[in-house]
């Protein structure tokens, strides 16, 4: 079937703010279905209530609107509008939600909608258990063998015959799985069963076998209107069952199952996909095998794109949106091409030729007393992928990606490790969990005892432990004694030059990472750049997505055009998130219109900027010093964009300079005098600019001077970091020798900084750009809350409700006069606290903020590709003057969304450090608007002191 | 010391290219031609494809080896391929099931390979330059002299090499069901065996050479099977299609796989020619023209029926592959018979094109007036 023409205008419903389990990843489906939709000459209409995503830029949709997800906006929308599709599909849970209640009331029917992409009565079965263990029963797909008793004797013998404990308890009729859970050992039993026995109005439980540390396996599934199904990708988790997939670490494609084993997955997928309803578009089904047989059971089928579907997009090259999309408006798999390859067809399997590993990143640092141990509820909040020719390879590249400070797998030391700790970490499932099994094999456990305690599967522990002998063997040599093979194997399996660094400095002097750098180079030992590209070379393939091995052939070409080098901001985490993604895709953009090639270096795979079509090249590869050096070395950029990507590529900042490369934009010394208190104190001084009291430490006792100096309360905080990490308020002694305390043990290496803390003093956040001459003011906004509330978790308005003129004028005037001394090109944060009338500057931040795009929202202004412009040369009188006015009437209101829902165990509680996952964009037509008022009533509840 | 071997081994292809590795099996040198599959499991039930007979099998995803190898992935008694290469041998492995390391069964197969080698490199190469024999060789390390021996290596195109990997004997395979199949063995995979068994099959298995038309004649089949198998179909053609065209003139139901496909092609006049690559993996997308629908499938061909030289009024194009639009199913108007070019039977690959055995199996249903 080709492109249906009965429908003409289709209404996409965004994901909304970024949350724990649900972010960016789907702006970067949302956007691919606009442009596919668009591409097909559909009329789109968009809702999402997120400010920070591409999808809701005026170029993905024809009409778009920034409103709450609910069922009362979309009427309105309909209404308007008068679509005649709706695709619920990109936007999560969320948009299944919506659209799931609107059937019940009827509403699409009655008002002529065809909801396309999915079955909507069907989802229904995949979201009850029950339904759907009748549904997979029915189609003959295994589920866990369980049994209903209705005595504790009865449960006793079930557990038996199931093979013994762990066992699984579900007591029949109790709401939201009352009094159900599994029963570990003998101890529980008892007590468990009956409590479950007395919980059910019917006495009865379900004793169900337990599946914990299965092998736990996912299928990325494409379906078209005529029933053909393919297979995208093949994920296997490394934590076994147990952990829920977005906090394992995975990997690409399945490594440990044989083709029969395989196969036996796929039958059952695409049987699944089929059983649920009539549909077309895309689906992910998961599946746990028992170790050692054929024994399998279906958990789950989502039919919509995921979190799951865009790690296997970036995993293969394989647009799934984008093609789930085109299925969803009529067209079959074999009508499409292969977009990557352009000469096969969009209905085949991808093949690939390398290991993709993900890793989760998690932010319990945020979350003083969070229980960090990894279940079936995800916590992570952020991920990276990376891709390597081989395991090792691709899981060093994971763990120079997460920025935790590593330099990969072990090997760089960070910590002493000893064996009690090791042991206990190894026990229950841990985010550094590989860290820990790298660390046993180093203090000599098998494969065997690691299998035994954390049923990771054996070959990624014989992979680790291959790791380890290299280590081992690298640890007896000297930088003049490594052999060129030796050396090469160690790049081969992805360790950097600062880990080798260390293992050589075991046994002989120290030596540094340039050191082992130029002796690799010495012996010829570079990486090579190879193509992503769906099918593992058997077609040629023009698509510019490269990653690093150490081999033979590079692949990348390098052009004679200017180029510029973008840095993207590594895995989202709190405080740096799915806004740099929007503003690295604005800087791509923006400087292509500037005449350059755009180069994108980006290691999350929940990103829009890197999608293959977005930059002019994009290598997926750690944001890590060397792997960037690497790609500037060889592609020979004019300069780089550090202001786009965070914390991650502004720390590299003194690297480049140091190695003589360019950097566009605010020269590199002025970002980081900004971050210099003293200096930048003094800067504000000699300008007659105010600012809180504050002075700098390095220890207890430094810190209790400095405040009893200024007076209590004061803001303690490490210097040079983002999203006010470790920053808190003290009112007196004894809290601020706790807090400096803290401080001393997780920053170790930062200065801290003392502020006096102007109570009830309200906080503006100003963004702007400057060319040199001329001051562009982006934004003004008012926190509602008061400041010492962290920026990013402030209800924020613009324009500002409550400022006297000359408040307003001092700002504007402090903001010039700091861009003009400070020789900004480009970005300018200041953030301001007013109190009795005075301004005083808070901090200043030459790049790019969380701010730009909810500004670019509110404004209609392209703030982000403004900026980076600027860096590059443009000059703002140039600018059309539409481009430089603000079209916002009345106000706009940026909301935090907070992560507490999932951590019971903390307390919500705001402060000056940031807590909020994501944000969305309201707009307030006066103040009597709930989304003003509740704000402001609890505007001084939350603040920590 | 490292924690696997680092015996050296060479890669030399005939037209000078030469890559060094590590040594994985049985030490010594092969040759053959050098071909490439995409499949990212199965690497077991590839190296036992007897239509792999004398190839170099050069696996395009890294790890291989990883959960060893047992017997109910083979797909043939011995190990077919004459060389394998990989880029990360799995020296160590994790099944439970297994029984060996591939490491052990390449060396109890006496089977030497390479390991350690930017096989995206030669894929490209290949992609490029088209198929071309090699040599792989752990005991000789002269490049000049492995270059020359894989000049000298004999060219696939013209060799006849099904009669090499062929049953000695006929053999009966029995069954619960009423149906009789005589099935050629031009390299028979075991799982087209067990498809056609399992749906109640008894087959008589015929060597591909030898004159058994006779005995064919008493057993009286219900239906004739031509199997996969390696080499030209050209020269295999020059004794095999005898019993082909006999098949024919029976007016019974016909199948062919692969090599079968091409000489069931070739009995009816249709030329069959050398690919400039070859389809080899298991992701090959082809359609269905009858239903419109598309499966995916495991492939391995060198060689292709000639769509330029087809007769439509004598036959009828099933399947194409989507990719390159090659014929990959053909069903033929002077008999009842269809043959594909691809794997029905999978092992490794997707099962989506196993309804072809029942297809065959409704033929044979109808043609004895069974209800279907």
């Amino acid at each position: 079937m080709p492109r249906r023409d009965d429908i003409h205008k289709i209404l996409i419903i965004g994901s909304g703010p970024i949350v724990i389990g649900q972010a960016a990843e789907f702006d970067y489906s949302g956007s691919q279905a606009c442009r596919s939709l668009k591409e097909e000459g559909y009329e789109v209409v968009l809702i999402n209530s997120n400010p920070a995503t591409i999808m809701t830029d005026p170029l993905m949709a024809d009409a778009i609107y920034l409103k709450p997800l609910t069922t009362d906006s979309i009427k309105e929308i309909v209404a308007k509008e008068k679509p005649d599709a709706v695709l619920p599909t990109m936007g999560g849970q969320t948009g299944l939600n919506l659209t799931g209640e609107l059937q019940k009331e009827n509403f699409w029917k009655e008002n002529d909608i065809h909801v396309i992409g999915v079955n909507i009565d069907a989802v229904e079965i995949t979201e009850d258990r029950q339904k759907f263990r009748d549904l997979m029963d029915e189609i003959d797909i295994p589920q866990c063998r369980s049994k209903v008793a209705d005595s504790l004797l009865e449960a006793k013998e079930i557990t038996e015959q199931l093979g013994g404990l762990p066992i699984v308890i579900r007591p029949s009729f109790t709401m939201g799985g009352d009094g159900g859970g599994i029963v570990w050992n003998e101890d529980e039993f008892e007590r468990k069963v009956l409590r479950g026995l007395e919980l059910s109005p019917v006495h009865q439980v379900l004793i169900e076998e337990s599946i914990f540390g299965w092998k736990e396996y996912e299928l990325e599934l494409l379906r078209d209107p005529n029933d053909t199904v393919v297979i995208v990708c093949t994920v296997e988790n490394i934590d076994p069952m147990g952990v829920h997939t977005g906090d394992s670490v995975t990997v690409a494609p399945s490594q440990t199952l044989t083709d029969k084993q395989f196969q036996m997955l796929r039958d059952a997928a695409i049987k699944m996909m089929n059983s649920i309803g009539e549909f077309a578009g895309g689906c992910n089904v998961q599946f746990a095998v028992e170790p050692g047989s054929d024994r399998f059971v279906a958990i789950e089928i989502n039919p919509r794109v995921s979190r799951s579907s865009a790690l296997a997009s970036k995993a293969t090259g394989y647009p799934i949106a984008k093609i789930a999309t085109k299925l969803a408006v009529g067209y079959n798999l074999d009508e499409l091409p292969n977009p990557i390859t352009g000469v096969s067809s969009a209905c085949f399997e991808p093949s690939i030729d390398y290991v993709i590993v993900k890793a989760p990143r998690f932010n319990f640092d945020k979350f003083p007393g969070v229980d960090e141990e990894l279940t079936t509820q995800m916590k992570a909040v952020g991920e990276v992928m990376s891709i390597g020719r081989n395991f090792p390879e691709a899981l060093n590249k994971a763990w120079q990606s997460l920025e935790v400070g590593r330099a990969g797998l072990g090997a760089d030391g960070y910590e002493e490790i000893d064996r009690k700790t090791v042991r206990e970490r190894l026990l229950k499932p841990y985010w550094d969990r590989l860290l820990n099994v790298r660390h046993a094999f180093k203090l000599g456990a098998s494969v065997e005892e690691i299998a035994d305690i954390t049923q990771v599967d054996p070959w990624f522990l014989q992979q680790i432990r291959y790791m380890v002998s290299l280590e081992n063997r690298t640890e007896g040599q000297s930088l003049d004694s490594i052999s060129k093979d030796d050396l090469y194997e160690l790049k081969q399996a992805g360790f950097s030059d600062t880990q080798i660094a260390w293992m050589l400095s075991q046994s002989d002097g120290p030596v540094d990472e340039y050191a082992v750098r130029a002796k690799r180079k010495e012996l010829g030992l570079k990486p090579v750049f190879k193509i992503v590209d769906t099918c593992a070379a058997e077609f040629p393939a023009e698509t510019p997505y490269y990653y690093s091995a150490y081999e033979g052939e590079n692949e990348s070409e390098v052009s004679d055009n200017k180029k510029v080098l973008i840095l993207g901001s590594g895995p989202n985490r709190i405080g740096q998130g799915i806004e740099f993604d929007y503003t690295c895709v604005h800087a791509v953009k923006a400087a292509q219109e500037m005449g350059y090639e755009a180069i994108m270096v980006n290691c999350n795979p929940e990103t829009v900027s890197t999608d293959f079509d977005i930059a002019d090249k994009l290598y997926f590869e750690p944001v890590y010093w060397e792997r960037v050096l690497d790609i500037i070395e060889y592609e020979k950029p004019e300069g780089v964009i550090l202001q786009v990507g965070g914390q991650t590529a502004l720390k590299l900042g003194k690297r480049f300079v140091e190695e003589g490369i360019h950097i566009f934009g605010t020269p590199f010394e002025k970002i980081n005098f900004a971050e210099d208190r003293g200096a930048f104190s003094k800067f504000l001084e000699k300008l007659e600019i105010p600012f809180p009291q504050y002075g700098t430490a390095r220890s207890v006792e430094g810190s209790l001077e400095v405040a009893n100096e200024i007076g209590y309360p004061v803001l303690i905080r490490p210097s040079y970091v983002l999203g006010g990490q470790g920053m808190r308020i003290a009112i007196k002694e004894s809290e601020l020798q706790r807090y400096t305390e803290t401080i001393l043990k997780t920053h170790p290496e930062n200065d801290f900084l003392i502020d006096s803390y102007l109570e009830h003093a309200i906080e503006l956040d100003v963004d702007s750009v400057y060319d040199g001459e001329q001051l562009h003011i982006s934004g003004i906004m008012q926190h509602i809350e008061p400041a010492g509330v962290h920026s990013g978790d402030s209800t924020a308005v613009i324009p500002t409700y409550s400022l006297s003129d000359e408040v307003l004028d001092k700002v504007k005037e402090y903001q010039e006069k700091i861009a003009s001394e400070m020789g900004i090109v480009g970005f300018l944060n200041v953030q301001y606290a007013v109190k009795d009338e005075k301004v005083y500057v808070l901090e200043a931040n030459p790049r790019s903020t969380r701010t730009i795009p909810f500004l670019a929202k509110a404004t209609q202004r392209p703030e982000a590709a403004i900026a980076v412009k600027v860096m590059l040369g443009a000059k703002l009188k140039d600018f059309p003057k539409e481009d430089l006015t603000s079209k916002l009437k009345n106000w706009a209101i940026k909301e935090p969304v907070f992560p507490f829902k999932k951590f019971p165990e903390v307390k919500k509680e705001l402060g000056p450090e940031m807590k909020s996952t994501g944000e969305t964009i309201y707009f307030a037509e006066n103040f009597n608007d709930e989304h003003f008022k509740k704000p402001y009533e609890f505007k001084s509840l939350y603040l920590s002191k | 010391m490292s924690l696997y071997p680092r015996k050296k081994a060479i890669l030399a292809l005939s037209d000078g290219t030469v890559v060094h590795g590590q040594a994985i099996g049985h030490d010594g040198i092969t040759g053959g031609e050098l071909c490439f599959n995409t499949s990212m499991t199965g690497y077991q039930e590839i190296f036992t494809d007897p239509s792999y007979y004398g190839q170099l099998m050069m696996m395009t995803y890294p790890h291989i080896g990883n959960y060893g190898t047992m017997p109910r992935d083979d797909e043939a008694r011995k190990v077919m391929v004459a060389g394998v290469i990989c880029r990360a041998f799995s020296h160590e492995f994790s099944n439970p099931m297994a029984d060996r390391s591939l490491q052990e069964y390449l060396e109890d197969h006496e089977i030497t390979g390479i390991s350690g080698v930017d096989t995206r490199m030669l894929v490209r190469h290949i992609r490029e330059k088209g198929v071309m024999n090699a040599v792989i060789s752990s005991t000789e390390l002269d490049e000049d002299k492995l270059v020359q021996m894989a000049k000298d290596w004999d060219q696939m195109e013209g060799l006849e090499l099904a009669s090499k990997v062929t049953r000695s004997e006929p053999q009966t395979i029995h069954s619960d069901g009423p149906y009789k199949v005589a099935a050629f063995d031009y390299g028979i995979k075991q799982n087209i065996i067990n498809n056609l068994n399992s749906r109640g099959c008894t087959l008589r298995i015929f060597p591909a050479k030898g004159d058994y038309l006779d005995e064919i004649k008493d057993w009286n089949p219900d239906g004739f099977f031509f199997s996969n198998g390696p080499g030209d179909p050209n020269a295999t053609s020059e004794y095999a299609l005898d019993v082909v065209k006999y098949a024919k003139e029976t007016q019974k139901p016909l199948f062919g796989i692969c090599l079968g496909h091409q000489l069931m092609a070739l009995a009816d006049g249709i030329p069959v020619k050398k690919m400039y690559v070859g389809h080899r993996g298991a992701n090959q997308p082809v359609k269905n023209l009858l239903t419109g629908k598309v499966e995916i499938t495991t492939q391995n061909h060198g060689f292709a029926v000639d769509e330029d030289a087809l007769d439509e009024s004598k036959v009828e194009i099933t399947h194409i592959n989507l990719n390159d639009q090659t014929i990959e199913g053909l069903r033929f108007k002077s008999f009842p018979g269809f043959s594909v070019q691809y794997h029905p039977e999978a092992s490794p690959g997707p099962h989506d094109s196993s309804y072809l055995f029942d297809q065959f199996l409704d033929m044979i249903k109808e043609h004895k007036g069974v209800e279907a």
